[in-house]
């Protein structure tokens, strides 16, 4: 029960059990894993596959900075949280980076006591109906019965954009994807709303995905991104560039499959940087100086694990769009590696 | 002097208790105060904001079951009231029903045909030994299995029922209306005090009143007099298929009578143990006395057998009302929108006020719980036998 999970979390911060002192980086070495919080089942995002092993573009980021920190990206221990309980778990020290499909915003960055260390996927906020109702636009859905997430930003964006468009709505409030997935396919909604990638991956699932149909608009920016504590700013870092690595790696054009060649024959001073040719910079993050080529190696650079999780050759089949590189029309973006 | 007052500290048996439970209680004391303040430190730490100005904000999210007008643009202050009403509404309809159905059953339990007596037998023991939670979603599934909105059963042409709830029409009072709901009220105090008129003079004659047909009539057709006299002040809003819903009229929604029927099935069987075990209490000398003066068999039971068999009865009745409002909070399972969901859940992640908003609902949860069980007391002391037997 989430509540019971909250009441603990509350405790946990109440007694101050947790690490508060030490830094994070510090703990998780000593540990010798990663406590990383996910999704508790999202497709290609955060989910475990049939072996039982995590998978999706998420999950790809906890086992970047486990490759970095540990050079073994499966030195990582998934702790599924609600939409409800992340933040509270996050705080009171149970994980120890959050990467679960959650929207950077400024109450949660200032407010909440979080860090939010980049953006992993651009979303937005859509909407799911069956194909069958005949409608083509979220204009149309004066006095429909929605299904959402509680505690999410796409609660709040609902209530704002039924209310400027002047329509009314009846709310069903769930606590995970999968119960938003039950009552949406038993039809006690007509509407599924929540970011669109987490529509697509739904509907994949779904007996009969070519019955409904995400509409066009998109209603909200949900920059989706790995958040730490906010009083860890040498551990935020760490998180921070291991994304960075896997952005920059694309930029560069190297792959886990070339990494081994471009650290022999690479003659980019950058991709020489990155991947520890020209020692010392591991050394500023407190890492080793083949930490970034540890995360190539093992979880491949961000066009990989995008198109292997969650690209058009998969059963969610979404296009890079905005999240291409820069150069290639979409935001993607790292700073420079120097 | 001194000496003696630590000479009896020590020895004296009274004196040396009053000082181990001053220590005790000011261990206490200081232990809170510690853990207070290490919060206070570890909140300040993490660049956790805290304080309560958050229930001044806007909530910006909806609530669909609503007793009170509410939208996303009230404050968390606000969607708190919603909540703690929606809490208040399952556990007063939860309790009625549960009442209503653990005196049948506990009743029943003791009938003397075989085949009813079973029956409630394995209700009661299939309903207290699975999990109330597991209960609930088991109801709410049953609903949500219901027919889709647009094929909704239709009963008596007004009301539809499909897994979107049951919807019904609406009243609309008009103008005169009150004359009828105030009919009604003066002739339930006049029938009160008829009730006592009449039953004082049949102690006085030894003549019987059909007291309770009288006052039937009197409060059922009054109010119906007045209500033609004034013009029938009353019309009807049907709810109308419009677009993805049903538009007007009323709706009892799924979450809830989910709700209602875990937790007031799931309660009904413990109460009525409760109730066998009140009728068991009462000796059995009492039943024959009564079949020896003449007395009919319902009036046993209701003048001589439930009165004595209450006082058993209602104190583990209170612990059962007690259950049911504090299982209400597990309507977060199925999105019914009661305290622990709306407030206790949406805004505590809004606004990331754990410790704040854990302190207010438990509090809150508190208050109900202490509320009822002052009145159930109140109610046992009623029924207690007065005077010497």
């Amino acid at each position: 029960m989430t509540i019971i999970k909250t009441l603990f979390a509350s405790m946990i911060l109440t007694l101050g059990l947790a690490t508060a002192n030490a830094g994070t980086l510090d703990v998780v070495k000593e540990r010798g894993n990663l406590i990383c919080g996910s999704n508790t089942g999202l497709a290609g995002f955060g989910n475990p596959n049939d072996a039982g092993v995590w998978e999706g573009i998420d999950v790809d980021v906890c086992r970047a900075v486990a490759a970095a920190v540990f050079g073994d990206a499966s030195k990582v221990e998934y702790v599924p949280l609600t939409s409800k309980v992340r933040f509270t778990s996050l705080q009171s020290g149970e994980v120890d980076m959050l990467s679960r499909n959650t929207t950077w915003t400024l109450q949660r960055d200032v407010e909440l006591g979080l860090e939010f260390v980049g953006v992993n996927y651009y979303d937005g906020q859509g909407f799911m109906v069956r194909k069958d109702l005949g409608v083509s636009s979220a204009t149309e859905l004066d006095g429909a019965s929605v299904c959402i997430q509680v505690g999410t930003t796409t609660e709040m964006n609902l209530a704002d954009y039924f209310s400027a468009n002047g329509m009314s709505y009846e709310s069903i409030p769930v606590e995970t994807n999968a119960e938003a997935d039950a009552a949406y396919l038993a039809g006690r909604c007509d509407i599924y709303t929540t970011d669109a990638s987490g529509l697509y991956a739904s509907r994949a699932g779904y007996p009969d995905p070519s019955a409904h149909v995400v509409l066009p608009e998109i209603v909200s920016k949900e920059p989706l991104g790995p958040s730490v504590r906010g009083n860890d700013s040498e551990w935020a870092d760490v998180v921070r560039w291991s994304l960075n690595a896997m952005i920059i790696a694309e930029e560069k054009g190297i792959t886990s499959g070339n990494v081994d060649d471009m650290i022999a024959n690479s003659p980019d001073p950058e991709t020489q940087r990155l991947l520890g040719v020209k020692a010392g910079y591991g050394a500023w993050l407190g890492l080793s100086d083949d930490w970034a080529a540890n995360i190539i190696r093992q979880v491949g650079n961000y066009s990989e694990s995008f198109e292997k999780h969650i690209g058009v050759n998969t059963s969610i089949n979404i296009a890079r769009g905005l999240n291409a590189l820069y150069k290639d029309g979409g935001i993607l973006y790292a700073p420079p590696f120097r | 002097m001194e000496q003696n007052f630590i000479r009896k500290l020590i020895f004296d048996e009274k004196t040396r208790a009053l000082l181990i439970q001053t220590l005790v209680i000011g261990i206490f004391a200081v232990l809170i105060y510690l853990v207070t303040k290490q919060t206070a430190y570890n909140l300040e730490k993490r660049g956790i904001g805290t304080g309560f100005e958050f229930l001044n904000i806007a909530a910006g999210y909806d609530i669909s079951i609503s007793l009170i007008p509410y939208d996303s643009n009230d404050t968390h202050l606000r969607a708190y009231f919603v909540g703690l009403l929606n809490t208040l509404m399952i556990a007063v309809c939860g309790c009625f029903l549960a009442t209503i159905m653990g005196f049948l059953v506990g009743i029943i339990r003791l009938s003397s045909n075989w085949l009813f007596r079973n029956i409630a037998y394995v209700y009661v023991e299939f309903t207290r030994n699975v999990p109330v939670l597991l209960q609930i979603i088991l109801y709410y599934t049953i609903l949500l299995h219901l027919p889709k909105v647009k094929q909704s059963i239709i009963i008596f042409d007004s009301f539809y029922l499909s897994n979107r709830g049951l919807f019904s029409p609406a009243p609309i009072f008009k103008d005169g209306f009150s004359v009828v709901i105030g009919s009604l009220i003066v002739m339930i105090i006049f029938t009160f005090f008829l009730k006592k008129f009449l039953k004082k003079k049949q102690e006085l004659t030894g003549k019987q009143y059909p007291i309770f047909l009288i006052n039937s009539a009197l409060i059922i057709f009054t109010p119906i007099f007045f209500y033609y006299l004034m013009g029938m002040p009353l019309e009807f809003d049907h709810p109308v298929m419009k677009g993805f819903n049903f538009k007007g009229g009323m709706v009892i929604r799924p979450e809830f009578l989910g709700m209602l029927f875990g937790l007031s099935i799931y309660t009904a069987a413990f109460i009525s143990e409760t109730v066998r075990s009140g009728i068991i209490s009462v000796s059995k000398g009492q039943r024959e006395a009564a079949q020896a003066i003449g007395l009919k068999a319902n009036f046993i039971m209701r003048l001589i057998i439930i009165p004595q068999a209450l006082r058993v009865i209602i104190p583990p009745l209170t612990s059962q009302y007690l259950n049911l409002t504090k299982n209400s909070s597990l309507g977060i399972a199925i999105g019914y929108a009661d305290l622990v969901h709306g407030f206790g859940g949406i805004s505590l992640n809004q606004t990331g006020k754990a410790i704040e908003i854990m302190l207010i609902v438990m509090s809150t949860y508190l208050t109900i719980s202490l509320t009822i069980s002052f009145f159930m007391n109140l109610y046992n002391k009623a029924v207690q036998f007065k005077g010497n037997i």
